[in-house]
């Protein structure tokens, strides 16, 4: 056999999803069902001093009282109560549920629902916040002597803003209570995460609560955290309810309340020779977290962990910090941090270029990441370091060089960016996670049994791709079991890039466990003669592979994918609004697949990273999204859409399934800092993002002729 | 109200002024058609009027009555429906799926052999997050045009160099 | 029906009526609707009534003088758009049209919804401005015209009265160049920062969205222009024409900006 991976199979979910059959929780109902709204907080920080609620019968009404179990959001920490008690610390901080069973009698509640504060100061500035979630530092070599021996020292400061996801879904469940457990369906990435937030507020063991995934609009990282509130309010209100709840966010109210990118604000000081060789890096990375600790730990680690970009450098110094400001909790967004510290790096490198004369394409060149090199964690990089093939491929596909040569001084511009993108959970959290995944003979093939969910990325088809191919069957003969806790083992979160790199290769230890056992016999054949039975394979690290936490040094991944975007665009200097008219993204995965779906991952993440670079601006106003619609959170249209040139490298990682790396979350990392390059090579220097055409009239303008930038 | 609705009469009880997507959600059971928004800007509830695409969200029952309407689930009757429907899944233009029922329904009035400029203008009320729009383009193009040679599974997407793209 | 029951709001396309319910900002609970009146919907040519009608009009070519269009309130932005009379008479409120929201929007959206809405965003509200069109207004008393730059009275306001309807809107020859741009910061479904249109002629006439509390009839820039001056003196005359603010999607400083800088570009594209 051997004919599914690589090839552009059928996808499993295609049909059901242009047909309308396909079942997104809000198409969902069961009998006796009630609806349920939040209450939320109108100020960003203070004490709730009264309570006032009138409502007439027919409604259930539930606060923290009714909460059985803890009353926070089990994740990381246990800072963010499910239902504030007291003290309220941003807008839109969930107080009280209501419930009813007519849905419209929910809009408009706030003359029956009402609460008093004593307001407190809030902080907006993650520099002025006293409150810091997390530290990380990385230290390689020696700074000093690093900094020695510079020619040039050279700083600079990069802003990012927050990004929306913007699934087309917003967030939903639907809690269902039954004697003997209590069950939640909805769109989310996570199962697991859910089911262990669920656990705890309701203080119920493990097996009375089950979490079952429905088909999913998207999530980009949006429905990693976010639905574990969401599901408990549900089940709250459930369990008072005595009857079904299903929770559908409004589209205002998703914005508004659920969790965004990151914005961060990255410093960097760099040494350099004359001649381009990078000898110290000293590197600040400053998230702002939110109002509660949520991811901001994992979102700083794997920021920090790229912030050098990729390239070598023997003597580096990375301090990042997470910090609280009383605005809702920032969280998982694809990328996770790397995004805004590639930002950085990526933008200071064309700046540095400037600073010493020399050609961006030739800094990189002599900077990057090669086999054997180590990275800032002192990871020594295997053969499969792709940082130059990717840098050439790219260079060579866009005509970087002449139109950089050609369009100088015109409303044309042409940049670059080179990212890597780590697989997996940062340091040692995959061998913490000890993810499972199995598979059960079937008549016909095998059915997978995982929680990684498919949220549009293609998991179950890439999946099966996997197995099938193990096992030697058809690619048609395998079945994906629905995404059920009581059903499926923990194969860990749907996030991280990890979904085929990991819990893909636990897939293929199982096939040819399965193999193994069937011996020369068919599926169909052996479950004739001797019925079923279930391999189960769980997580172990590749061999020699360590970090160390406590030091922040060691293999910080399994993997990197590394990739390069080209991007050309054009300003128009009477509205300052820029049009990208080309991008060329070269990424190099270890194996595709699935193709297509993996060029699909490549050119969606990259039309949201365009949007990330451009126009998507989160304003906020006193701690609340001022913009909280799609008419004024803007996201590209089709008709914004540039074409694109995708190119997909192979360089196959050992532990990988067929080879294969991580893809989803790399191809957001460089379309930023390409369009953020282009724009200085037309003239605009521009340091932070969303490059707006409002901050870009407002941008230094350089000489055309490339003249030097002074430092600073 | 009364409605043909892909292809049957139905008559409905309903506040004219109720939207017609929950109209079509709740009073039909026809969940395909999905919100996004609600205000008209994601496409994700666009249904078909007497042939024109509209947002449901932002049309009351009182001006649906007596119209044919098309939703997805009525998709594959039309002229180039399971075409459109086919290339979606081959090509792509369906990842989480959300915006696919209004993307292809958006898609169902524009002619055999449509330009990619008039696709664009066709789509460019729908939005989608997950592919960037280009996939569905391609989708597109090849739906309008379902000669076999377009909708043979493909292994256009090539890797290592292959230019693989609609432009 | 609307003379005896002035509480009624009327109904078109519901583009805006149904966002406004949606979003609570609307509590208007009784409705008319105006979609079956079909009568309210045709594009044709109308005997032009020359009152009010610019003194330049002369007759050339394919531009019949004495004869308006007249535009159905009804009319959507598709109808607009595929009508073969108005892409020849005023070619810049096909334009216009063509970047109003995306296709679902311009199915539904009418021209007269979108002028009875009165957003200072609306897009067909500089196209005629710059066009002196004029707003048929009809009652159960008969109807009455008002010129186009006379109908708004402030942020949101007009001289229509609420038993009035728009009937129809009528746009006598334009002579000279007509030029049309919007800034919205992405191609489809924006919201203008600023949109301006211009009629370049043996009169000069400029109109812009969204810098002002309604849509600005520039005539000082345009007078400038008109006797030809410089695009430094009409931009001057510009800048203390318009009141542009800061809100959620932009600044107050980019529109004048812009729209300084659109008046140049204006005037090299039609020249
Ligand atoms: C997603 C989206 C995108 C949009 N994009 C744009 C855009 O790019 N540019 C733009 O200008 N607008 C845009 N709009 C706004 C809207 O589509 C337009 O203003 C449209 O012209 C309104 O027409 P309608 O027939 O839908 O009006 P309705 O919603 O039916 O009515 C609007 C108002 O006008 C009144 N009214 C309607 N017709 C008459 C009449 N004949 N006489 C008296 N009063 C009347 C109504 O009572 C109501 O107050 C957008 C709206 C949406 C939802
Ligand atoms: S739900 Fe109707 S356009 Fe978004
Ligand atoms: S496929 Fe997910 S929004 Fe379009």
């Amino acid at each position: 056999m051997g004919r599914a991976v690589g090839a552009n199979v059928r996808r499993k979910d295609g049909d059901a999803k242009v047909t309308g059959a396909a079942k997104y929780i809000d198409d969902i109902s069961f009998p006796g069902m009630i609806f349920g709204a939040t209450i939320r907080s109108t100020i960003p920080h203070g004490e709730i001093a009264a309570r006032h609620v009138k409502l007439p019968g027919g409604f259930v009404v539930a606060d923290y009282h009714d909460i059985p179990g803890k009353n926070y959001v089990a994740l990381i920490d246990p800072d963010q109560p499910c239902l504030a008690e007291h003290i309220v610390r941003h807008v839109a901080e969930p107080i009280l549920l209501v419930g009813h069973a007519d849905r419209p009698r929910l809009i408009g509640l706030e003359q029956q629902v009402s609460f008093e504060y004593l307001e407190r100061a809030p902080i907006y500035d993650p520099e002025a916040s006293d409150t810091c979630f997390k530290r990380i530092s990385i230290d390689k070599g020696d700074l000093d002597r690093g900094f020695a021996e510079a020619d040039v020292v050279f700083e600079g400061e990069y802003r990012t803003g927050h990004q929306e996801q913007l699934y087309i879904e917003t967030n939903g469940v639907i809690a269902v209570p039954g004697d003997e457990q209590m069950t939640v369906y909805g769109s989310l990435q996570c199962p697991y995460y859910v089911h262990k937030a669920l656990v705890v507020l309701l203080g119920l063991p493990p097996g009375r609560v089950r979490v079952v995934q429905t088909e999913t609009g998207g999530g980009f990282g949006g429905k990693e955290e976010y639905p574990s509130m969401l599901a408990c309010h549900a089940a709250i209100l459930a369990r008072k309810a005595g009857r079904p709840v299903k929770m559908i966010y409004d589209r205002v109210e998703d914005l508004l309340a659920t969790t965004k990118r990151h914005p961060s604000i990255i410093r960097h000081r760099t040494g350099v020779t004359r001649g381009g060789r990078i000898t110290a890096m000293d590197v600040e990375v400053v998230m702002d977290g939110g109002a509660y600790a949520t991811l901001s730990a994992v979102v700083l680690s794997r920021g920090v962990i790229h912030a050098s970009g990729p390239y070598r450098c023997d003597h580096i110094r990375i301090r990042g910090r997470a910090m609280l400001t009383h605005t809702p909790p920032n969280g998982a967004f694809r990328g996770f941090g790397a995004p805004q510290t590639q930002f950085g790096i990526e933008a200071h490198m064309d700046r540095l270029a400037d600073e010493i004369g020399i050609d961006p394409v030739k800094l990189r060149e002599l900077n990057a990441l090669k086999p054997g090199d180590t990275t800032a964690t002192g990871q020594t990089l295997g053969k499969d370091a792709s940082a130059l093939p990717v840098l050439r491929e790219a260079v060579r596909r866009s005509g970087f060089r002449e139109k950089r040569r050609k369009w100088r001084g015109t409303t044309r511009g042409i940049g670059l960016s080179l990212f890597f993108h780590g697989s997996g959970f940062t340091g040692g959290g995959e061998v913490k996670l000890a993810s499972k995944a199995s598979l059960e003979l079937t008549a016909r093939g095998a059915r997978i049994l995982v929680a990684s969910t498919e949220i549009g990325q293609g998991t179950r088809t890439m999946h099966a791709q996997i197995v099938a191919d193990a096992l030697g069957v058809p690619f048609d003969d395998i079945d994906v079991h629905e995404v059920d806790t009581d059903f499926v083992p923990d194969s860990g979160p749907t996030v991280a890039s990890r979904t085929c790199t990991i819990v893909g290769k636990l897939l293929e230890r199982c096939a040819r466990d399965m193999r193994k056992r069937l011996g020369r016999l068919s599926p169909a054949d052996y479950f004739k003669k001797h019925g079923s039975f279930t391999v189960t394979s769980q997580y172990e690290p590749p061999p020699n592979l360590l970090w160390d936490d406590e030091g922040y040094k060691g293999d910080a991944y399994g993997s990197y994918a590394w990739g390069c975007n080209v991007v050309e665009l054009e300003v128009d200097p009477a509205t300052f609004e820029v049009r990208p008219i080309n991008v060329t993204a070269v990424a190099e995965i270890g194996k595709a697949i699935h193709p297509m779906m993996a060029e699909g991952q490549i050119e969606g993440g990259t039309a949201q990273g365009l949007g990330y670079a451009l126009i998507e601006e989160v304003v906020m106003r006193d701690g609340r999204m001022a913009n909280a619609q799609l008419t004024n959170y803007i996201i590209p249209t089709p008709l914004d859409a540039a074409p694109m040139k995708v190119v997909m490298l192979e360089r196959p990682y050992a532990y990988g399934p067929f080879g294969a790396k991580g893809v989803g979350e790399m191809p957001i990392d460089g379309p930023a800092p390409a369009v953020i390059n282009a724009l200085r090579h037309c003239g605009y220097d521009v340091r932070s993002i969303p490059a707006t055409p409002e901050r870009l009239m407002n941008a230094p303008r350089q000489k055309a002729e490339g003249k030097r930038q002074k430092a600073g | 109200m009364i409605a043909i609705i892909n292809g049957k009469r139905r008559k409905l009880d309903v506040h004219p002024m109720k939207r017609l997507l929950d109209v079509l959600r709740e009073d039909c059971g026809l969940t395909g058609t999905k919100e996004g928004c609600g205000e008209g800007e994601c496409g994700a509830c666009t249904v078909l009027v007497d042939g024109v695409a509209v947002d449901s969200c932002l049309v009351p029952a009182a001006q649906a009555d007596g119209c044919a309407i098309v939703t997805i689930e009525g998709v594959a009757r039309a002229r180039s429906g399971r075409a459109l429907q086919d290339a979606f899944v081959k090509l792509g233009g369906a990842q989480c799926g959300i915006c696919t029922p209004g993307m292809i329904v958006a898609a169902l009035p524009l002619k055999a052999g449509a330009s990619l400029d008039e696709i664009k203008t066709a789509l460019a009320g729908n939005l989608c997050r997950c592919t960037g729009y280009l996939s569905i383009f391609r989708s597109v193009q090849a739906g309008l045009r379902p000669s076999r040679e377009a909708l043979r599974p493909t292994r256009k997407t090539r890797v290592k160099g292959k230019r693989a793209n609609a432009r | 029906m609307l003379a005896d029951d002035p509480t009624l709001t009327p109904i078109a396309g519901c583009t805006d009526v149904l966002v406004g319910l949606h979003f609570g900002t609307l509590d208007k609970r009784r409705f008319i609707d105006l979609w079956p009146l079909d009568d309210l919907r045709g594009i044709r040519l109308v005997q032009d009534k020359p009152k009010g009608l610019s003194p330049h009009a002369r007759t050339g070519g394919d531009k019949p003088s004495g004869l308006s269009i007249r535009i159905g309130a009804l009319a959507t932005f598709t109808d607009i758009i595929k009508s073969a009379l108005v892409q020849r008479r005023v070619p810049m409120l096909v334009a216009a049209a063509r970047e109003v929201g995306g296709a679902q929007i311009q199915n539904r959206g009418t021209l007269g919804g979108n002028i009875a809405n009165a957003s200072p965003a609306g897009d067909t509200l500089p196209v005629l401005s710059a066009a002196n069109a004029r707003i048929v207004l009809r009652s159960a008393s008969g109807e009455r015209v008002v010129p186009f730059n006379d109908f708004y009275t402030g942020y949101r306001t007009s001289v229509r009265q609420p038993s009035e309807l728009i009937a129809a809107i009528e746009i006598p020859p334009i002579d000279g160049r007509q030029w049309w741009r919007k800034v919205g910061t992405r191609r489809a479904q924006a919201i203008s920062k600023v949109m301006m249109a211009g009629v370049r002629g043996p009169e000069v006439r400029v109109a812009i969205g969204s810098v002002a509390p309604t849509v600005l009839h520039a005539s000082a820039a345009a007078a400038v222009l008109s006797r030809g001056g410089s695009i430094a003196d009409a931009q001057a005359a510009l800048r203390s024409e318009i009141a542009p603010i800061d809100d959620i999607r932009s600044t107050g400083d980019y529109r004048r900006q812009v729209a300084e800088n659109l008046l140049a570009v204006f005037w090299k594209e039609t020249r």
